[in-house]
C-alpha cells in the first residue's frame, strides 16, 4: 500500500463544495475537543452557536450587521484579487471612507436627508477610491510591490483617524472619549425599526454583488480581468492595457471598502471613534477566498463567517467562555478550510 | 569498440499522468556499455519522461531499472549520479553570471570547497581527452548556445558519469556546431561512455549505434541503423504513411509591398540592441523566411513589429501605414496576426476555457459586443464551431479549460484565433517547434494556404527544412543583423548554414 499525490486535471465544482463541508465538519470536530477540556458540551455550545447566530431574530439581524460591511470589502478584493492585483489595504479604505463621511456629516447637516444621504455614500466612496489611487500610481509608474504600499496605508489611515479623533473633531461634550459628536438626526442612515440594519448599505452591497457578477462574465473589462489575472504575459500579447485593469480593479476595491466605512459610522455608531472597525478590512482578504472568488460564493461566506463572528459572541456569554476560545474557534475554522483547499488541488489516492 | 555489455535496463517501466495518459506503458529498454543510443519517438511519445525516470526526476508507478545487471534504487538525481547516470536537460541548468569553473564545482554537492587550482586543472584534463573546448573562465551568458552545452558535458565528465543522456542536444545547434557535437559524442564513446540521445530527427537517429523507438509512451522497436531504412523508421514512429508537404503550387506574388522595414533598432532584455538595423521587405502573399539559431534577435524582431518591444530607430509600414511604435492592439486590428514563441507561456490562459481563448484578439470588436461593453459569446460560437472543424482542433465542448489540451492541439488553437480575425500579415515565430508530424503537416499546410489568399508570412524558424519547403524568400539573421537574403532558387543549405554560424560569404 502506497499513498500517491496527484493534481487534479479538472476541479469539479461539487467536490469542491464537498471538501469545504468536511473541512467545516473536522474543524467542528477539533474543537469538539478542545470544548471537551474545557468541561463545555460541544453539541450545546454548537447549537448556542447556529442558534445564537441564525435563529434568533435578533441574532440573525446582528449577523445581517455584519455581512454588510464584510460583503462590501470581500466584493472589491475579489475583484482586484481576480487580477492578481494584491489589495491589503481595505482596512485603511475603510477608514479613510469613514472619516471623509463624518466630515460631510457634521459639517454639512443642514442639508436635508435626500441629499446629504447620497452625499456621504458617494464621499465615503471617492475617499476610499482616493486612498487606494496612491498605491496604484506607484505600482503602474514605478513597480512598487502593492502589498507593502497597501498594507502601510492602513497604518497611516489609523493614525489620521486618531489624530481626528484626538484633536480637532473630538467632542467637546465627550466627557473626554476620543470620539466625535453625535451625526445630525438627517445624517443617520435609514435603519430597519427594532434592527441595527442600515438597508440601505445592505441593498448597496446586494446590488453590488449583482453587479460584479454581470461585470466578470458578461463584460469586456471582466474578461480583461481574467486574461491579466490568469497570464499576465498572455495579456501583454494580446495589447490588454493592464495598467488599466490594475487601477480599474484597485479604485473598485477601495470605493467598495469605503462605502463599508460609510457604512459603520452613519448606520452603526452615528460618530467617528477609533474602533470604527474590528478589522474588517482583513477578515474580507479571508472571506474573498473562501469564496472562491465569485460573487455568490464570497457573499454565502460574508454571511456564514458574519454568523461565526456573532454566534461566537453569544457563545462568550451563554457558556461564560474566554474571549480565547472563541478565536480559538474561528481561527480552527478558518485553518481547516484553508489546509483542506490542498485537497481541491490534489487527489490523493491509496493504491496497492 | 561496442562490446555487448549491457550497462543499464529498464524492465516494465510504468508511468501514469493522469487523467488518461501513460507517458510509459511497460518499457523494457536497454543500453550496452560505450554505445551511441538513439531515442526516437514524437512529442509526447514519452522519450524525456522515460529519461527522467533514469536520471530520478520522475519516479515510475512501475517497473524496475537494472544497472549492469543489479536492481538499482534511483529516487532523485543524486542516485543517479551515484550510479555514474547524468543527464543534460533540453533547456541548460547552468547559472549565467558564474564561469565556467563555477558552474561545473557547482554541481558536485558532495563537496563543499574545492579548490580552484585543483579543479582548473582536472576540467583541462578532461577537455583534452575529449577535444571539449572552452574558455573556462568566460562568464556563462557569454558562451553560444554549443559552448554553453559543451559546459554541460563538462559537468557530467567532472563528475564522472558513465551514462550520458542528452535531451534534444541538436535542437539548439547551427549545422556547423551540429557536426562538431557528433564528433564529440564519437570520442566520448571511445573513452567508453554510454550515451542515450533524444531526437526526433531521422538522420541523426541513424548516425547512432542502435536505435530504440518509442511512440505514445509504448517501445516499438530498438534496431540497427544498418538494418532499416527511413521510411521504415517513420512508420514506426507515427505509425502510418503521412504524405509529407513537397512542393508549393506557383503562384504570382503582386508588387504591393505589405511590410516593410527600413533599419530597425531594438532593444533586447539585457540592454544591448538585439536587433541592429534590420531591413527588409515583405510583398503580398509571399512567404520570407528568417533562418537563424534562436537567440540573435529573431523574437525581439517579431515583438517589435507587434508593438510589445519599443523601438528605438527606424521605422516599420504595414501597407503604406506608418505603424512604428504604435499600441500592440492598433497593429493587430490594422490585419497583423502574431503565433508567439511560446504557446503556453505567452498564447494561452491555462486556466480559462477554450472559447475565452479562442475570442483573445477579438472580443472587444463592435460585430461581437454589445455597446462595446457586454460580450456576446453566442456570436462567437459559429466561428469557432467553424474554426474546430477547419483546423481540426479536438475539443469536448467550448467551455473546457485549455490545460487540458495537448500542445498540438493548443498550437491549432492559437492558429484559429489568429486567422480567424481579418489579416494581411502572419507573423510565426517557430510555429511547429515541438509539435508531431502530423500536425507540423497541418500547420505548414495552413501557412501555405494562407499565402495563397494574398497573405503575406514572416517565418521566423530554426528548422532550415521548414524554411525551404515553405519560403519564397530566405534571409539570415546573425546577432541581430540579417546577414543575407537569397530568393530561395539561388539559396543552399551549405551558405545558410555557414550564415547562421556567423561565418562571412562574399557576394551574400
Amino acid at each position: 500500500m502506497r499513498i500517491r499525490i496527484r493534481k487534479r486535471v479538472v476541479e469539479s465544482k461539487r467536490k469542491i463544495i464537498l471538501i469545504k463541508i468536511i473541512a467545516v465538519l473536522s474543524a467542528l470536530l477539533a474543537d469538539a475537543i478542545i470544548f471537551l477540556f474545557m468541561n463545555v458540551d460541544p453539541l450545546r455550545a454548537y447549537y448556542e452557536i447556529l442558534r445564537a447566530a441564525f435563529l434568533t431574530e435578533y441574532g440573525l439581524t446582528e449577523t445581517i450587521v455584519k455581512f454588510i460591511p464584510l460583503a462590501l470589502i470581500s466584493f472589491g478584493l475579489m475583484v482586484v484579487f481576480k487580477a492578481q492585483t494584491w489589495n491589503i489595504g481595505a482596512e485603511g479604505q475603510l477608514l479613510m471612507g469613514a472619516i471623509v463621511t463624518t466630515w460631510v456629516a457634521l459639517n454639512l447637516g443642514f442639508l436635508p436627508s435626500y441629499i446629504i444621504i447620497p452625499l456621504m455614500y458617494f464621499s465615503g466612496f471617492i475617499a476610499g477610491l482616493s486612498w487606494a489611487l496612491i498605491p496604484s500610481f506607484l505600482k503602474i509608474k514605478l513597480h512598487v510591490n502593492e502589498v507593502l504600499t497597501t498594507f502601510m496605508m492602513n497604518l497611516i489611515a489609523q493614525k489620521i483617524l486618531e489624530y481626528f479623533v484626538y484633536g480637532p473633531w473630538r467632542d467637546p461634550h465627550g466627557w473626554g472619549f476620543p470620539q466625535t459628536a453625535m451625526f445630525p438626526e438627517n445624517a443617520r442612515l435609514p435603519i430597519l425599526p427594532g434592527t441595527r440594519i442600515h438597508y440601505t448599505t445592505l441593498l448597496l452591497a446586494l446590488a453590488t454583488c449583482f453587479i460584479l457578477y454581470v461585470l466578470i462574465w458578461k463584460t469586456t473589462i471582466g474578461y480583461e480581468i481574467k486574461v491579466v489575472g490568469g497570464n499576465i504575459e498572455a495579456a501583454r500579447y494580446a495589447g490588454i492595457n493592464i495598467a488599466k485593469i490594475v487601477f480599474l480593479t484597485m479604485i473598485i476595491s477601495g470605493g467598495l471598502a469605503g462605502l463599508a466605512g460609510v457604512g459603520e459610522v452613519g448606520g452603526i455608531k452615528f460618530r467617528l471613534n477609533p474602533n470604527v472597525s474590528p478589522g474588517y478590512g482583513y477578515t474580507g482578504i479571508v472571506i474573498a477566498w473562501l469564496g472562491g472568488l465569485n460573487p455568490l460564493g464570497v457573499a454565502i461566506a460574508a454571511f456564514l463567517y458574519s454568523g461565526l463572528l456573532v454566534g461566537g459572541d453569544a457563545l462568550q456569554v451563554a457558556m461564560r467562555l474566554p474571549q480565547a476560545t472563541i478565536n480559538i474557534f474561528n481561527g480552527s475554522i478558518l485553518f481547516f478550510i484553508l489546509a483542506f483547499d490542498f485537497f481541491t488541488r490534489y487527489e490523493i489516492k491509496l493504491e496497492r | 569498440m561496442t562490446s555487448d555489455n549491457i550497462i543499464l535496463e529498464t524492465r516494465n517501466i510504468t508511468k501514469f499522468f493522469p487523467p488518461n495518459i501513460y507517458a510509459n506503458y511497460k518499457i523494457n529498454f536497454n543500453l550496452k556499455e560505450g554505445e551511441i543510443h538513439a531515442l526516437l519517438g514524437e512529442n509526447g511519445a514519452g522519450k524525456t519522461t522515460l529519461m527522467r525516470i533514469l536520471f530520478g526526476e520522475l519516479t515510475p508507478d512501475e517497473g524496475e531499472i537494472y544497472i549492469k545487471g543489479k536492481k538499482a534504487r534511483i529516487k532523485s538525481p543524486r542516485d543517479a549520479i551515484s550510479y555514474k547516470i547524468w543527464m543534460v536537460h533540453q533547456h541548460f541548468r547552468l547559472v549565467e553570471n558564474l564561469t565556467v569553473t563555477e558552474n561545473i564545482a557547482l554541481g558536485l554537492a558532495n563537496k563543499i570547497i574545492h579548490p580552484e587550482k585543483e579543479v582548473e586543472s582536472k576540467i583541462k584534463e578532461i577537455m583534452e581527452t575529449y577535444e571539449l573546448r572552452v574558455d573556462i573562465n568566460a562568464k556563462i551568458w557569454q558562451l553560444s548556445t554549443g559552448e554553453k552545452q559543451r559546459v554541460e558535458i563538462l559537468k557530467a565528465l567532472y563528475a564522472g558519469s558513465k551514462i550520458l543522456i542528452l535531451d534534444e542536444p541538436t535542437s539548439v545547434l547551427t549545422p556547423l556546431e551540429r557536426e562538431r557535437f557528433f564528433k564529440v559524442l564519437k570520442k566520448l564513446k571511445e573513452n567508453r561512455t554510454s550515451i542515450i540521445f533524444i531526437t526526433h530527427k531521422l538522420d541523426e537517429a541513424m548516425k547512432s549505434d542502435r536505435i530504440t523507438v518509442l511512440r505514445k509512451g509504448k517501445l516499438i522497436a530498438t534496431v540497427y541503423p544498418y538494418e532499416i531504412d527511413k521510411n521504415e523508421l517513420v512508420k514506426m514512429m507515427i505509425g502510418k504513411n503521412i504524405s509529407f508537404l513537397t512542393t508549393k503550387n506557383k503562384r504570382s506574388i503582386s508588387n504591393k509591398k505589405v511590410l516593410n522595414v527600413k533599419n530597425l533598432w531594438v532593444l533586447g532584455d539585457r540592454g544591448v540592441y538585439a536587433v541592429q538595423g534590420a531591413t527588409f521587405e515583405l510583398k503580398e502573399g509571399e512567404i520570407l523566411g528568417i533562418a537563424g539559431v534562436a537567440g540573435n534577435g529573431q523574437k525581439e524582431l517579431a515583438e517589435a513589429i507587434v508593438g510589445l518591444r519599443p523601438i528605438s530607430k527606424g521605422e516599420i509600414y504595414i501597407c503604406e501605414k506608418n505603424i512604428t511604435n504604435k499600441p500592440t492592439r492598433f497593429i493587430y486590428d490594422n490585419g497583423v496576426a502574431f503565433i508567439p514563441e511560446d504557446r503556453i507561456g505567452t498564447g494561452v490562459i491555462i486556466d480559462l476555457s477554450v472559447i475565452d481563448n479562442f475570442i483573445l484578439k477579438t472580443y472587444y470588436l463592435p460585430e461581437y459586443t454589445k455597446h462595446k461593453i457586454f460580450i456576446q459569446y453566442n456570436k462567437f460560437l459559429n466561428t469557432f464551431n467553424d474554426a474546430v472543424k477547419k483546423y481540426g482542433i479536438i475539443v469536448p465542448n467550448p467551455y473546457f479549460p485549455v490545460k487540458t489540451l495537448s500542445g498540438g492541439n493548443i498550437q491549432k488553437l492559437i492558429l484559429a484565433r489568429e486567422l480567424s480575425k481579418k489579416h494581411k500579415l502572419i507573423i510565426a515565430l517557430h510555429p511547429t517547434y515541438g509539435l508531431d508530424v502530423a500536425t507540423t503537416n497541418a500547420v505548414r499546410k495552413t501557412l501555405l494556404e494562407e499565402s495563397m489568399r494574398g497573405t503575406s508570412i514572416l517565418l521566423i524558424s530554426e528548422d532550415l527544412e521548414e524554411i525551404f519547403l515553405l519560403s519564397d524568400k530566405i534571409a539570415v539573421m546573425y546577432r541581430g543583423k540579417i546577414v543575407g537574403v537569397f530568393e530561395k532558387e539561388k539559396a543552399d543549405l551549405h551558405t545558410i548554414g555557414l550564415l547562421m554560424a556567423g561565418e562571412e560569404i562574399r557576394g551574400a
